[in-house]
């Protein structure tokens, strides 16, 4: 049935002569990375003569809601961009369709699982960029205090790290380590749901979608949120920093943030700069994946022209381009190598390789929402000193009781 | 020319009240995909449905220190049994232990910090109203000045006000702080003011009582308009002091504004939301949530319109309830 509208917009379009328009929705961002989305959208436009892409931008602290009510209204545009957790909600709900069949842009499969959001197996959004966590730090500092530099393959352990700190702290600084603690929202989970899947558990168990309780709430969970307690109890970290300047004014020695701030940190620090790896709580250290991608409507009336688009945005060139003007990091290998910041053997390639080798998206379930805003709070609740246990037998109690309340979401 | 108002009450206050009530019976939320089903009085049970187990002996060093650890290991134990219910205290009475659980233990020590919230905010912001509303009442330059000053604070915006005072009381680098490490000396004891679960509140209501002082001192001054100067130089004849003239001639000629001011205030200390949203997001260990703050943090942000609703309906039966005592308390106080 879907190939239907497809043969009738070409036919339709083909008709006329003249371009056929294609709504897009993108939330605003800083000026660099809106420029280098128009340019992008103005020579797809000069590429081909069917379709003429028209983007409208909305603000991002309304961005979602306003998503959501366009969904209920049917309002929705033919394409539009969304938060990767988001992505399944908006696909269980039935607003986006899968990128599956005619509509499978070509070169999907080139990019990196950051790039990609799928839902029960199937694609439905693709990316341009993607961040990355790492540990940045400064070589000098490092060296000054007889810190040996973790790598990709020889990360700190969460114990070796917890006793560098506290040796830092005899040493000098107030709050050694910058967590990022006055970000509320995603951040919390983006930046410590890693920690549980290094430890071997995680928010929610993937391969059914349905249970929690013995995962979030493991042995091996509490006692990662018994360490991302202890470092505020023992305020190696601050419960509530004053403001983001701790690393670049010298009074924290670590920094655990994502890369976009490296641009930033580049320009004060230069080559004294460096993007360490995460702690490892098991094994190896996890990083998070997923940002904000490219997904198709489902009420889209010119599915060959969405397509068409997404294919143009993830070609190698665009990917690259968009990388090179706002400085995030590129979603495939082709365009990575073809960057400035990225390039074999440049600072950005840490992130990249980093992205490639420890990333995990988080869980691809509608759900996501709900377990975002209980995990924030169990650690919330810890970094004020509720025992760990305790506070995510809460966190798995309220995803449950949401689990139920829908369903199971259909899984 | 009752129209215009009419028709804004019931658009604003008359309709939303009656959906809340729909609502509040239902298991609706502010997105919804699915069909709403009926829920009876399930959110309310949501409410005050209680769990009392006996505790059973501490199984390690653990359990001692942390009785929710047992909970846990009931729960795990026999999750059926459980299922819906959270820890929410431990009682010991005498010999025998038990743990209480709750279905939603954050409401109820919601309603708990409310409680006392009113009782420490009522008796500061009362005291201190009456303090510069006297101070102000005598004649002396600049008191339109010093009047202006006190009352400035409930003109500001209550949001700008927090967020002023989030910077004085913060621990590293608060003013507050800084001023004990400057009497004491390094060791000077640095309370973490809206972090630590014991003071948290305390700080707030603190807070609360300046920021709105301002407006209870406007309504004594009234009250001291009322009381005719006669007595006073009555008093100063019979050589009274002024503490004297204090306690029986200006506190008895303030009684009424006294009830008044006492209730209303702790009328509006019940709805406290804006500092905590501001201040401490409920936290530290829930220890500044509040009733309508949870029902807000519910309602909105979690999407369950539902259970809202029912939260705010028992919070305005239980207002109502008190503005009811307020005026049997004025008619008996006003005879």
């Amino acid at each position: 049935m879907r190939v239907l509208p497809i043969v009738m917009s070409l036919a339709a379009s083909m008709a006329a002569g003249a371009p056929v328009d294609i709504k897009i929705w993108r939330h605003e961002t800083d000026d660099s990375e809106m420029k280098s989305s128009a340019a992008s959208v103005e020579r797809f436009n000069r590429k081909q003569s069917q379709y003429r892409v028209v983007t409208e931008t909305l603000p991002q602290g309304s961005y979602q809601q306003a998503v959501v009510a366009a969904a209920m209204t049917h309002k929705l545009p033919c394409v539009l961009d969304l938060d990767q957790p988001t992505v399944p909600n908006f696909a269980w709900a039935g607003h986006i369709q899968a990128l599956a069949g005619p509509l499978r842009p070509a070169g999907a499969d080139a990019l990196i699982p950051g790039g990609r959001s799928t839902y029960k197996g199937n694609l439905y959004a693709v990316g341009q960029f993607d961040v990355a966590l790492a540990l940045f730090a400064r070589k000098s500092v490092l060296e000054k205090h007889g810190v040996r530099m973790a790598t990709l393959g020889q990360p700190y352990t969460a114990a070796e790290f917890r006793d560098i700190l506290r040796k830092l702290k005899r040493e000098g600084y107030a709050y050694p380590l910058d967590l990022n603690m006055q970000l509320n929202g995603e951040w919390l989970a983006y930046a410590f749901s890693p920690w549980l899947q290094s430890a071997g558990t995680d928010l929610i168990d993937r391969k059914t979608f349905t249970v929690v309780d013995g995962v979030l709430n493991s042995d091996a969970a509490v006692s990662v949120v018994d360490y991302f307690r202890s470092l505020f109890e023992e305020r190696l970290a601050s419960r509530k920093p004053l403001d983001d300047q701790s690393f670049p004014s010298g009074r924290a020695a670590f920094h655990y943030s994502g890369s976009w701030t490296a641009r930033l940190y580049r320009q004060k620090f230069g080559d004294d700069l460096v993007a360490l790896a995460p702690p490892a709580f098991g094994a190896q250290p996890r990083i998070g994946a997923g940002s904000w991608q490219w997904a198709v409507a489902s009420s889209c009336p010119h599915p060959e022209g969405a397509r068409m688009l997404l294919e143009h945005l993830i070609s190698p060139q665009e990917i690259a381009a968009f990388a090179d003007a706002t400085g995030l990091m590129p979603t495939s290998e082709a365009a990575a190598d073809s960057t400035m910041l990225y390039r074999k053997g440049a600072f950005g390639r840490t992130f990249f390789d980093a992205a490639r080798a420890l990333a995990v998206v988080r869980p691809e379930t509608p759900g996501y929402p709900m377990i975002s805003s209980a995990f924030e709070r169990a650690l919330k609740e810890a970094r004020e000193g509720v025992d760990s246990a305790e506070a995510l037998d809460r966190a798995v109690e309220a995803i449950q009781q949401d689990l139920r309340r829908n369903r199971n979401y259909g899984f | 020319m009752l129209g215009p108002a009419l028709l804004l009450f019931a658009g604003f206050v008359l309709l939303p009240f009656l959906m809340s009530v729909a609502f509040s019976f239902t298991n609706v939320k502010l997105l919804q995909a699915d069909p709403v089903e009926w829920v009876g009085l399930d959110n309310y049970t949501r409410m005050f449905a209680l769990k009392v187990v006996k505790a059973p002996p501490a199984a390690d060093e653990v359990e001692t220190q942390i009785p929710s650890r047992q909970w846990r290991r009931l729960k795990r134990a026999q999750p059926q049994e459980f299922e819906g219910y959270q820890y929410l205290a431990r009682v010991s009475m005498g010999e025998r232990a038990y743990l209480i659980g709750a279905r939603d233990p954050q409401f109820l020590r919601s309603v708990a910090n409310t409680f006392l919230f009113a009782v420490l905010v009522v008796p500061m912001q009362t005291l201190l109203a009456l303090a510069m509303a006297l101070w102000v009442n005598r004649s002396f330059r600049g008191r339109v000045l010093l009047r202006t000053v006190f009352f400035s604070p409930v003109v500001t915006s209550m949001v700008v006000v927090a967020a002023i005072w989030g910077l004085l009381l913060h621990t590293d680098v608060g003013v507050v702080n800084q001023v004990l490490r400057a009497l004491y000396g390094a060791d000077a004891p640095q309370p973490d003011w809206l972090g630590d679960p014991h003071i948290a509140m305390l700080s707030i209501a603190f807070m609360s009582a300046w920021q709105g002082a301002g407006f209870q001192m406007l309504i004594f001054l009234s009250g001291l308009q009322g009381i005719s100067i006669d007595q006073y130089e009555a008093a100063d004849v019979m050589g009274a002091s002024r503490w004297q003239k204090f306690i029986y001639i200006t506190l008895p000629g303030l009684r009424r504004t006294l009830v008044f001011v006492l209730v209303s205030t702790t009328i509006m200390a019940f709805g406290l939301f804006t500092q905590v949203d501001v201040l401490t997001g409920g936290g530290p260990r829930d220890a500044t949530s509040t009733v309508i703050f949870h029902a807000v943090r519910t309602g909105f942000r979690e999407q369950d319109i539902a259970y809202g609703s029912a939260m705010t309906l028992v919070f305005f039966v239980f207002v109502l309830l008190l503005s009811l005592g307020q005026k049997k308390l004025m008619a008996r106080v006003g005879r």
